[in-house]
């Protein structure tokens, strides 16, 4: 076993001790375990690929809406539970809770990955500044757009089912949420690390330094930009539909399409800790989600300040993020140290 | 003669700019051909065409008897025609090595194939090719931090390492170490003879192109000036001309 694996066990071993060491975190730390997933996830195309997206908050409200409108419609109508306050007037059995949740995490993750491959062939095309700004105003529209839906409860928003009564208390609901989200985490993680030792990640970061040749060398690289983008969506989908029920309200624009908060943080996070890197979405993640909290917590009133601070001094002192400025000090442990001579020495021919 | 490469009457103006005009060349199967003219003739011009990096005006493009002018690039790359580029494109944060095995043709190019693992064995013959270019001691380096003339011989090997059927060489030694130049006419003479690629050099280098070629197309303001073997081009008062009135 190399360094590498032992450290995925050390910390997979405290992350799942963490919630019963800090019973009173659970639910800060679940958020911690999606904003590593929306890093992880925006690394896909921002830091492998080399396009920089403001869309995956997309993904993230349509999984979000789907699968809170899923639990509820499989089982009352949905447009009376949303006009009647939800729960007041319905209520979720135990079976029908989990039943409908399950379904709808599923959905929540296909339908978006669905649409990504619809789109991606048209938005994809494009390139460098059309890509960011298109993928920006799909996001601005799509809140837009679920504001305008009476269905799910318009600008007022929707409650997703609470945990239904008689099975375990807030503490075990927490729990429920908390290892749901490590799972997805932790599968996003996995599945990346080994994605990006294929060949699939080697084109993506071929895309990223020169498409153009990589095209004129025969690769087909729409299909590697679509496939990287369904993956981005179905996790950013499924992420979606895990916060929406660790909510229990969902709301257009602050909760769900949130391009100005979360949609501004998963670029953040990623470049705080390394853009083209596997750990550095996590690293970002981590760090900064100690520091939000830090700010909102230590700062009130003057936490947007603090945060913009931190991004300058980010861009300033960390060009390459923190993965990067390890890289830099340490490149022996990243296999990539150049014997000097090599590099000195002429080409003979 | 079998042709592999047939031009027929094409046709490639940008705005007001005749680049291209009414060009018909044949290429033979196995040859080395060499294309030249002076600055701004429209060789690059023409090498886009080729590889459908831009759509021709009109005429005919056929590769192997199967017409590619209307294909798309990556689509006529996997035909097995492939060019190099005379401003270099490599994948620049990528070290030598990588640049290599992400170039290699896989057999089944499948959905599946997208999550395929790059066997070992793509990394020995990545070795042998940087080293058939002289790059071997570079293969770590990453292809950024080359000198141009060293991501040249990069393309080269990358070419190389795809198996293209032919290879469009867009200006090989320019920029390149004038001690290395008669290393580069061999490796080249060695890839049309042991690899069987047909080549189609555009080249500024005289000395070179005439080691080179066994047959020289001539362009001039976007149009073939002359054809023929290198003793004809070389005396041909025509090509004579398009060179002094220009430089
Ligand atoms: N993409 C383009 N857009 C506009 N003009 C171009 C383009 N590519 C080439 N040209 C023009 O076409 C002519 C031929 O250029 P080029 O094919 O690069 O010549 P060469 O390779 O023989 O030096 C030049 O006048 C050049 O400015
Ligand atoms: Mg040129």
């Amino acid at each position: 076993m190399n360094r590498q694996t032992i450290l995925i066990i050390v910390l997979g071993i405290i992350g799942i001790l963490l919630p019963f060491i800090f019973p009173a975190y659970k639910l800060q730390i679940s958020f911690l375990w999606i904003l590593i997933v929306l890093a992880l996830t925006w690394d896909i195309q921002g830091g492998q690929m080399g396009y920089n997206t403001f869309g995956n908050i997309l993904f993230f409200g349509i999984g979000m809406y789907l699968c809170a409108s899923i639990q509820v419609g499989m089982f009352f109508p949905l447009s009376e539970w949303t006009a009647s306050g939800g729960e007041k007037t319905f209520v979720h059995e135990p079976d029908q809770f989990f039943q409908g949740f399950f379904v709808g995490i599923l959905a929540a993750g296909l339908v978006p990955a669905i649409i990504a491959a619809l789109i991606g062939y048209g938005i994809l095309g494009l390139r460098g500044h059309y890509f960011a700004i298109c993928t920006l105003g799909l996001g601005i529209a799509a809140g837009e757009i679920a504001g305008g839906i009476e269905l799910i409860g318009a600008g007022q928003g929707m409650t997703v089912p609470p945990w239904p009564k008689g099975i375990g208390d807030t503490e075990l609901r927490a729990e429920f949420f908390y290892f749901l989200s490590f799972i997805l985490m932790v599968i996003t993680f996995l599945f990346l690390k080994w994605a990006y030792q294929t060949r699939f990640g080697l084109i993506l970061n071929a895309i990223r330094d020169n498409e153009d040749k990589a095209e004129a060398m025969g690769i087909p690289t729409m299909r590697y930009k679509i496939i990287g983008w369904v993956i981005t969506a179905f996790f950013v989908g499924i992420a979606g539909g895990l916060m929406g029920n660790m909510v229990g309200y969902i709301e257009p624009v602050e909760v769900a399409f949130a391009g100005a908060t979360l949609g501004v943080f998963m670029i953040l996070m990623t470049i705080l800790g390394g853009k083209g890197t596997l750990w550095g979405p996590v690293i970002g993640a981590t760090v900064f989600h100690l520091f939000k909290e830090g700010f909102w917590t230590y700062f009130l009133g003057w936490q947007y300040v603090a945060l913009g601070l931190l991004i300058v001094v980010i861009v300033v002192f960390f060009p390459e993020g923190l993965m990067g400025w390890i890289r830099e000090k340490y490149p022996e442990k990243f296999g990539e140290t150049v014997d000097e001579e090599d590099q000195k020495s002429s080409v003979e021919l | 003669m079998v042709a592999i490469l047939e031009l027929n009457q094409v046709y490639k103006s940008f705005g007001g700019i005749k680049a291209n005009q009414n060009i018909s060349l044949e290429v033979e199967q196995g040859s080395i051909v060499g294309l030249i003219g002076p600055n701004g003739s429209g060789k690059t011009t023409l090498f886009n065409s080729i590889v459908g990096t831009h759509p021709i005006d009109s005429g005919s493009i056929k590769f192997n008897d199967k017409e590619v002018s209307e294909l798309p690039v990556p689509v006529i790359a996997k035909l097995g025609l492939l060019r190099t580029f005379q401003q270099t494109r490599v994948y620049g944060k990528l070290n030598c090595i990588d640049n290599m095995v992400v170039s290699h043709k896989p057999t089944k190019d499948g959905l599946f194939s997208v999550f395929s693992v790059m066997p070992p064995e793509l990394t020995e013959k990545a070795e042998k090719l940087l080293e058939f270019v002289g790059l071997y001691r570079k293969r770590k380096l990453l292809a950024g931090d080359l000198s141009f003339g060293q991501q040249k011989l990069l393309e080269m090997a990358m070419a190389l390492m795809n198996e293209p059927k032919m290879l469009l060489l867009d200006e090989p030694t320019a920029g390149i170490n004038p001690t290395l130049i008669n290393g580069i006419i061999d490796r080249l003479i060695r890839v049309n003879g042991e690899f069987g690629i047909t080549l189609l050099v555009i080249e500024h280098n005289m000395r070179v192109v005439m080691g080179l070629a066994q047959r020289i197309f001539c362009l001039a303001h976007g149009e073939m000036l002359a054809e023929g073997s290198p003793e004809n081009i070389r005396d041909d008062q025509r090509v004579i001309d398009a060179y002094l009135g220009v430089q």
